[in-house]
């Protein structure tokens, strides 16, 4: 039976999708389960099998072509099968429309383990990317190379038209002779990736929709790295503070169920487990790998793992599962020799950590002055289901943790 | 420069014609010893005589028949209708046999005939006998509709269209015959698909045409220009064929472009314009393209509600407003 095959869901907040490579040309004999193609989504790019065997009649999307969610991109069938049917609600080649967030997926592979968190993320406002203009105000933008999307349009919906460019225009100055011993460099338009568009979108959803405050405490590292040395004089796995971070958040989110969990609107949802994602920073972007119940794993099943996830994410070959349904978030900066910074959180999470830098410092200990190692770790908490009090015990208790890291073999 | 009133300008443009080409002659009701229900026709029966003024029974389907038929075998006839509401019992006439005989006889039967006579709402008539039709001939392929809006252009478009080889519907208004311009000395034609820029502006297009041109949208300019706001007024004076060009090389100059007509909405003559100004302007149009219409229903007789019905100063001027991004 011929089936089309849809461009499915990667990700909770994917829209539409981009064809990398068809590993089967049009024509070619296809195997239930083979890799079809290649995609990207907003987070990661993923192979799609194919669920049917037959002939790839037609490659509806070609390589890097974009599609919307749920909209057809090849026919399988078989050989002598009549697909036109299939193909009259074909958009034309190059149209991607944006399809509503709620399109189903049929073909989506169902993230195993997601949790139910998954399902109540705020379905994501579907953008075009195309600024709304008029015809003239597009005409004159192209003419004189300005980019719309950073026009704010003064017509009805924010269309931009003649007048909001005239100034634009009009206010064009030959270019000032420039001195020849400063290389200047290029201005350009960058059109922006899919990972960089769901950046942009989830952080802007983010701050304007969660209310953030900033708790910030200092931790004595000493005893940390005192520990993390001992530890590592006698094992193979040679841990990090990363894990000593991840092992300790874990252990002290399920005794602050407000900060391991989610505002609902009418209700806030507590997890009873700690699925802790750590930022990982990529040329373009950055993704969050997710550590799944990391209160039942051991420091170096941690660190595993970690290894693991984070070299996936670097490579961009992570599944769908493995970036969705964390419950809290750390963001490190340390190693860029940053002491503190503050984050934004990663949503629907009710907060992020944002560590930087193990630095000396001059500590007073037993009444002397001596060179110390201290951290400065910043807790945005989202103020809905997170008070001031809350965020000061729940950092207060990591603090204790890391200052006293035997608990952490416990 | 005579000043004549757009009855006169229209008599003489017959009296001339008729006395120009003997093949031409007048029919319709009450046009000969009555001279015309609205004395469009004073004095041409006695000018010449009844063989070339003639007076029909009351029965458009016939006497629109018997003038198409004296069209094909030579002769150029004028027919009024007394108003353009009752063509459409002659409209079988006037659209399967005038406007498609020289289609259907492959080319061998031309039809130099003038439908004329006023259209259009006048005060109070109701539904039946105020109605603008020029949307409805203008989509017959075959047909020519002119509508001029002064004694100067019905006066020369009159003169065109009688010695147009094509069935020609002319359409006047009868609460217009007594205006009184300007008309040249002597001899004059204008020709047809020609429009006219009547004021020159820089910040929208308005195009409009006939009874509602002066009576309603040059008011509004006129407030509008008060407002500084600067409109580009056009009358196409022939509705088919439409002079394109001027109307785009008048977009492409504002940007933007209102249509004010009396007919209504749907396919109407506005909406014929929105379709060829979006074609061939496309990339020039900075706002979509407003349209002023009576509204879409019988008109009524009610006094209040027949000039709510009907496009009016305020409306124009919001259209344009709307298109100028101002409301």
């Amino acid at each position: 039976m011929a089936t089309k095959i849809l461009m499915p869901k990667l990700s909770d907040t994917m829209t539409e999708g981009l064809i990398l490579k068809w590993l089967k040309a049009e024509g070619e004999k296809v195997k239930q389960g083979e890799i079809l193609v290649e995609i990207e989504s907003d987070k990661a790019d993923m192979e799609l099998e194919a669920y049917d065997s037959g002939l790839l009649r037609k490659i509806i999307v070609s390589q890097g072509g974009k599609a919307p969610i749920g909209a057809p991109i090849a026919v399988i069938a078989a050989a002598d099968e009549d697909i036109s049917a299939l193909l009259t609600d074909v958009p034309p080649p190059g149209a991607s429309k944006p399809q509503p967030a709620t399109s189903p997926a049929a073909q989506a592979p169902a993230p195993a383990t997601a949790p139910a968190a998954l399902s109540v993320t705020p379905s994501p406002v579907v953008e075009t990317g195309k600024a709304k203009a008029s015809p003239l105000a597009r005409r004159l933008a192209e003419e004189n190379r300005i980019d719309l999307r950073r026009i704010s349009g003064s017509g009805p919906q924010g269309r931009v038209i003649k007048r909001d460019l005239e100034p634009l225009i009009s206010g064009k100055v030959p270019a000032a002779p420039v001195s020849a011993t400063v290389p200047t460099g290029e201005t350009k338009d960058v059109e922006l990736s899919l990972i960089r568009k769901t950046i942009a979108r989830r952080m802007q959803e983010s701050k304007q929709t969660a209310p953030h405050f900033y708790v910030t405490m200092d931790v004595d590292m000493e005893p940390a790295m005192a520990f993390r040395e001992q530890l590592n004089a006698v094992s193979a796995v040679k841990l990090s503070f990363t894990d000593l971070l991840v092992k300790a958040c874990a252990a002290t989110l399920l005794k602050h169920p407000n900060v391991n969990a989610t505002y609902l609107g009418d209700r806030m949802r507590q997890f009873g487990e700690a699925n802790i994602a750590v930022a990982v920073a990529l040329e373009d972007g950055l993704v969050t790998p997710v550590l799944r119940n990391c209160e039942r794993k051991g420091l170096f099943q941690i660190n595993t793992e970690l290894r693991d996830l984070v070299e996936r994410a670097r490579n961009r070959r992570l599944k769908a599962e493995e970036y969705q349904g964390a419950t809290f978030t750390i963001s490190n900066l340390g190693m860029f020799g940053v002491e503190d910074f503050v984050a934004i959180i990663n949503p629907p999470e009710g907060a992020i950590l944002a560590v930087g830098a193990i630095l000396e410092a001059p500590v007073v200990r037993n009444g002397q002055i001596v060179v110390g190692h201290h951290m400065k770790m910043t807790l945005s908490s989202d103020h809905r289901i997170i008070d001031g009090a809350v965020a000061a015990r729940f950092l207060q208790e990591l603090k204790a943790t890391l200052e006293r890291p035997a608990q952490l073999l416990l | 420069m005579a000043v004549v009133s757009i009855r006169e300008a229209l008599n003489q443009a017959m009296d001339e014609e008729m006395t120009r080409d003997e093949r031409v002659f007048l029919m319709g009701e009450e046009v000969a010893q009555y001279n015309g229900a609205y004395k469009v026709s004073q004095g041409l029966l006695q000018k010449f005589g009844p063989r070339r003024i003639i007076d029909t029974p009351i029965a458009e389907a016939g006497f629109a028949g018997v003038g198409i038929g004296a069209a094909m075998v030579g002769l150029r006839p004028i027919v009024e209708f007394m108003t353009w509401n009752f063509s459409l019992v002659a409209y079988d006439q006037i659209v399967n046999h005038a406007a498609k005989m020289l289609s259907m006889s492959g080319g061998h039967f031309h039809v130099p005939i003038v439908f004329r006579g006023p259209g259009g709402a006048a005060h109070n008539l109701g539904a039946t006998h105020s109605q603008a039709l020029e949307s409805i001939y203008a989509h017959i392929p075959g047909l020519k509709v002119v509508m001029p809006s002064n004694p100067r252009d019905a006066k020369g478009l009159l003169k065109t269209a009688i010695r147009d080889d094509n069935p020609i519907i002319f359409i006047e208004s009868e609460v217009m015959y007594g205006e009184k311009g300007e008309i040249p000395d002597g001899e004059y034609t204008i020709p047809l698909g020609v429009g006219e820029i009547l004021r020159e502006g820089t910040d929208v297009t308005v195009v409009s045409w006939s009874k509602i041109l002066q009576h309603v949208t040059v008011k509004a300019v006129q407030r509008l220009a008060e407002e500084g706001i600067s409109v580009e007024l056009i009358d196409p004076r022939t509705i088919k064929p439409m002079d394109w060009e001027l109307i785009f090389a008048s977009v492409r100059k504002t940007n933007r472009l209102v249509i004010v007509e009396e007919g209504w909405p749907f396919a109407g003559v506005g909406a014929q314009i929105v379709d060829e100004v979006q074609k061939h302007c496309f990339d020039d149009l900075d706002a979509p393209v407003e349209r002023v219409t009576q509204e879409d229903v019988p008109l009524p007789y009610a006094h209040n509600l027949e000039v709510s019905s009907l496009p009016n100063i305020q409306r124009v001027i919001r259209a344009v407003r709307k298109a100028m991004y101002l409301d």
